[in-house]
């Protein structure tokens, strides 16, 4: 990203008043094209009826906070990574353990199945992301085929493979993002534009594009085109850091969980928030967001140990989901729709159906 | 077998260093949650309790709490339970009886609003002189009877702030003596906020830390304004669409997915998650000989949901040998891998993809326009991971806007559509005691890796 120098009549202060007169047109620009809320379109859609998930299968094995899992393709694995430094592979509809490393850090915040199914990554306090491939030879160590792949500057946050095995991208505390080739550790593009940690990212499901979403601590999500390291739109209406953004499987748009205690959808054609998710009740942040298959539901897990279930389309709450000991800090819905997978602070994960 | 632990143990925030932002944000909103409960009007319902001969003014029930929450917030019982013994928790309110419990009782135990001085906010950092203060009274009041970790807290401190202990005392005989002058009231209040305060603060060994926040975050300090060369969009101007108009698009699209959403709609036979059956994967697998109707018809609402299912793929692969223009898929697929793959192989790949695609009298070649074939093949002169894109997305819409309509209508998709099943419902069983096995699956790290023939590219192995 090229940076000019300020020419004779800017200054600093010039620069940010024409930058904030700008994004003051430019809302200007979106408001006019705001007719109506997403809500109310919505009130000839369907009510949802009474609803009843469940805890299904609870993952005991952590000996300390969850931070984060993934769901492999295969619908019934996942990965799991943990405070003391430990990622586990379950396969969770037996709750088998299939195979356990130890990081030589703690707060392994970021974790990810590979497409094939045959690796994953990780990284968090060491500033890095890391590939291991799945063995199942028992003379092998995991943790010897391990491949250091991505550096950054502070801690990791969030990583993802892109469609294949071999490129990964990371989102990071030193405020950038970064797609890195798996086999070289090469980085093939980096994005700068967040004022703060990037706290998580999500990639857009079509496969035309090339963008994925970030959200941070400048309480900004950004969508970035990834062939060119460009944010090619930006989204400023939370009140605190964003935890966790996921696409609409359409790939229109896409969801935000924050410490605002609020979770929103922003609408990509439409460039703006279109609904907010938020109780009086609810005060505590919502630290990780995900859709069920249609779009029509929000999980949603808080830091005050519940999950809620939003109405996507209606904005009202459907479900409050207890058993959790504390905070929930991670939660993804399988890939075939039929449970999503909840992790939490009180060394356990729970697939909910 | 040792693990080679490198130590880089994350620094836990020392005592004394601020939270962060992050727990500012909470702190408010429960205040602010606070402050509307002690309302004189719509607060909860304050009176008199008696503690066994003494008289608590400014007091209510669990009870009360509960109900005011219910009220106030439209919430269920079990919310509003859960959501009282976080503030309880936080130390926003304490019990009058059995104060080392932070914990809220739905009945006629008695609790108080935390006085401002001892909100966690307010009185930050909870310094260890005030800790050894506090521990110190404990201590003279107990006559060295403290419980295990007061007292190893106690020591601890002792040795680490030796030189200011004199003062330590000394303070605490004083708190001691001028609380002795109070009413036997209020100073029961007193012992129950100070005790409140650091039962949050210094949590004893097992019970959650409720101010813990995870790794430190604001670590970068770009405060610089980025002067970006390109301007705000540097994509071309986004096709801005009024809000109804996308709305639409919303409800048009829970239409058709909500009906194939397993957690809105059900899946058939079962959801293998509820009755441990897992006749639904084995029914969707990625290549199955007879799919389901569902999914079938999936393949109908966009080109997306055709290309992406591997077996939704394969039937299009067949579909486009009929009308020979196989090769566009095969092309697509190949730029994929291309898109996707590894650096290292980037020269090796777009020579083949020239070779079989787009060179003259290429054995496959594809139908481009001239003038993106004339770029292109600019292009691979200096081969990089995106010299394919404008080639790949022109075939790409030439197979969405050409041959997939066609797909649709035609005798194939409609057979498809005829034999796909529709598996009859599984009930759960009734007597959960007879619980099905659960049986494990092999997993993708056994499975040889799908191999590379000519017509499926090696990028989307197929996941069991």
């Amino acid at each position: 990203m090229a940076t000019e120098g300020l020419r004779e009549n800017e200054t600093l202060a010039s620069l940010k008043n024409e930058a904030e007169s700008l994004k003051g047109k430019l809302e200007e620009e979106r408001a006019k094209l705001h007719d109506v809320e997403l809500h109310q379109v919505a009130e000839r859609v369907e009510a949802l009826g009474q609803f009843v998930m469940k805890t299904r299968r609870t993952l005991k094995g952590h000996g300390n906070k969850v931070l984060c899992m993934d769901w492999c393709k295969d619908k019934r694995r996942i990965v799991s990574s943990s405070q003391d430094g430990k990622v586990i592979v379950w396969d969770s509809f037996t709750t088998n353990k299939e195979h356990a490393v130890t990081m030589p850090c703690t707060w392994v915040m970021a974790c990810a199945y590979a497409p094939s199914g045959c690796a994953i990554a990780c990284g968090g306090l060491d500033n890095k992301c890391s590939v291991y491939p799945l063995t199942f030879d028992k003379n092998e160590n995991m943790a010897a085929k391990k491949k250091s792949v991505a550096m950054h500057t502070n801690y990791l946050s969030a990583c993802s493979f892109t469609n294949s095995d071999m490129q990964i991208l990371t989102a990071s505390g030193d405020g950038t993002c970064a797609l890195w080739d798996v086999e070289s550790g090469q980085l093939l593009q980096s994005f700068h534009g967040h004022g703060a940690d990037v706290l998580c990212l999500d990639l857009a499901p079509s496969e035309t594009g090339n963008t994925f979403v970030s959200g941070g601590c400048d309480k900004k999500a950004m969508v970035w085109d990834m062939r060119s390291g460009q944010c090619i739109q930006s989204f400023e209406t939370h009140d605190s850091d964003i935890n966790s953004v996921r696409y609409y499987p359409s790939g229109d748009a896409f969801a935000s969980g924050s410490d605002d205690a609020t979770c929103r959808l922003y609408d990509l054609r439409a460039d703006r928030e279109v609904a907010i998710y938020s109780k009086e009740s609810i005060i505590f942040g919502a630290s990780s967001v995900d859709f069920s298959l249609s779009g029509r539901l929000l999980f949603a897990g808080y830091n005050d140990y519940t999950i809620n279930v939003w109405d996507v389309l209606k904005g009202s709450r459907v479900s409050i989901l207890f058993g959790h000991e504390n905070r929930v800090s991670t939660l993804r819905v399988s890939p075939d729709g039929t449970a999503f997978c909840s992790g939490s602070w009180d060394h356990t994960l729970r697939i909910w159906a | 077998m040792p693990c080679l632990r490198k130590v880089s143990q994350h620094r836990p925030r020392a005592a004394g260093a601020a939270p962060g932002p992050v727990w500012w944000v909470l702190a408010r909103q429960m205040e602010r949650m606070i402050v509307s409960m002690q309302d004189p009007d719509m607060g909860v319902k304050m009176r008199n309790q008696r503690l066994l001969i003494t008289v608590i003014p400014h007091a209510m029930t669990g009870n009360d709490i509960v109900e005011w929450l219910i009220q106030k917030y439209g919430i269920s019982e079990e919310e509003s339970l859960h959501l009282g013994n976080l503030i309880v928790k936080h130390g926003y309110i304490y019990p009058l009886k059995d104060p080392r419990n932070l914990v809220l009782r739905a009945d006629e135990s008695p609790y108080r609003f935390q006085t401002p001085y001892f909100w966690t906010s307010t009185k930050w950092p909870a310094t260890e002189l005030d800790y050894a203060i506090y521990l110190a009274k404990k201590n003279i009041r107990k006559q060295g009877d403290l419980i295990e970790h007061e007292k190893d807290n106690y020591n601890l401190l002792h040795k680490r702030i030796n030189h200011t202990w004199d003062f330590v005392v000394m303070q605490a005989r004083e708190q001691l003596r001028a609380a002795k002058q109070r009413r036997k009231g209020d100073r029961i209040v007193i012992d129950c906020q100070e005790q409140a305060y650091w039962l949050v603060n210094r949590p004893p060994p097992g019970a959650p830390n409720v101010l813990e926040q995870g790794p430190e975050r604001r670590n970068c300090h770009t405060t610089r304004v980025q002067l970006v060369s390109g301007g705000y969009r540097a994509h071309g101007p986004v096709a801005l669409a009024t809000s109804s108009r996308c709305s639409c698009r919303y409800i048009k699209f829970n239409e058709q997915y909500v009906p194939h959403d397993p957690i809105m709609s059900g899946c058939l036979p079962s959801n293998p998650w509820i009755t441990d059956d897992t006749t639904y994967w084995a029914m969707n697998a990625p290549m199955v000989p007879t799919p389901t109707k569902l999914r079938v018809e999936r393949w109908g609402f966009n080109f997306s949901e055709l290309l992406t299912d591997p077996l939704g793929r394969a039937q299009l692969l067949d579909f486009l040998k009929k009308e020979f223009s196989a090769e566009n898929l095969s092309f697509w697929e190949a730029c994929e891998e291309l898109r996707y793959g590894e650096q290292s192989r980037i020269p090796e790949i777009v020579d083949s993809i020239y070779q079989q695609f787009l060179a003259p009298g290429a054995t496959r070649w594809v139908n481009i326009d001239s003038k993106t074939m004339e770029r292109t093949l600019e292009g691979i002169k200096t081969p990089h991971r995106y010299v394919m894109d404008d080639a790949q997305m022109h075939i790409y819409m030439l197979m969405k806007k050409d041959s997939y309509p066609r797909f649709l209508k035609s005798e194939l998709y409609r057979n498809l559509l005829a034999e796909a099943v529709i598996p009859p419902e599984t009930k759960k069983r009734v007597f959960p005691f007879m619980r099905k096995q659960r049986h494990s699956s092999p997993s993708p790290a056994l499975l040889p890796p799908a191999g590379d023939t000519e017509d499926c590219g090696g990028l989307m192995l197929a996941v069991t």
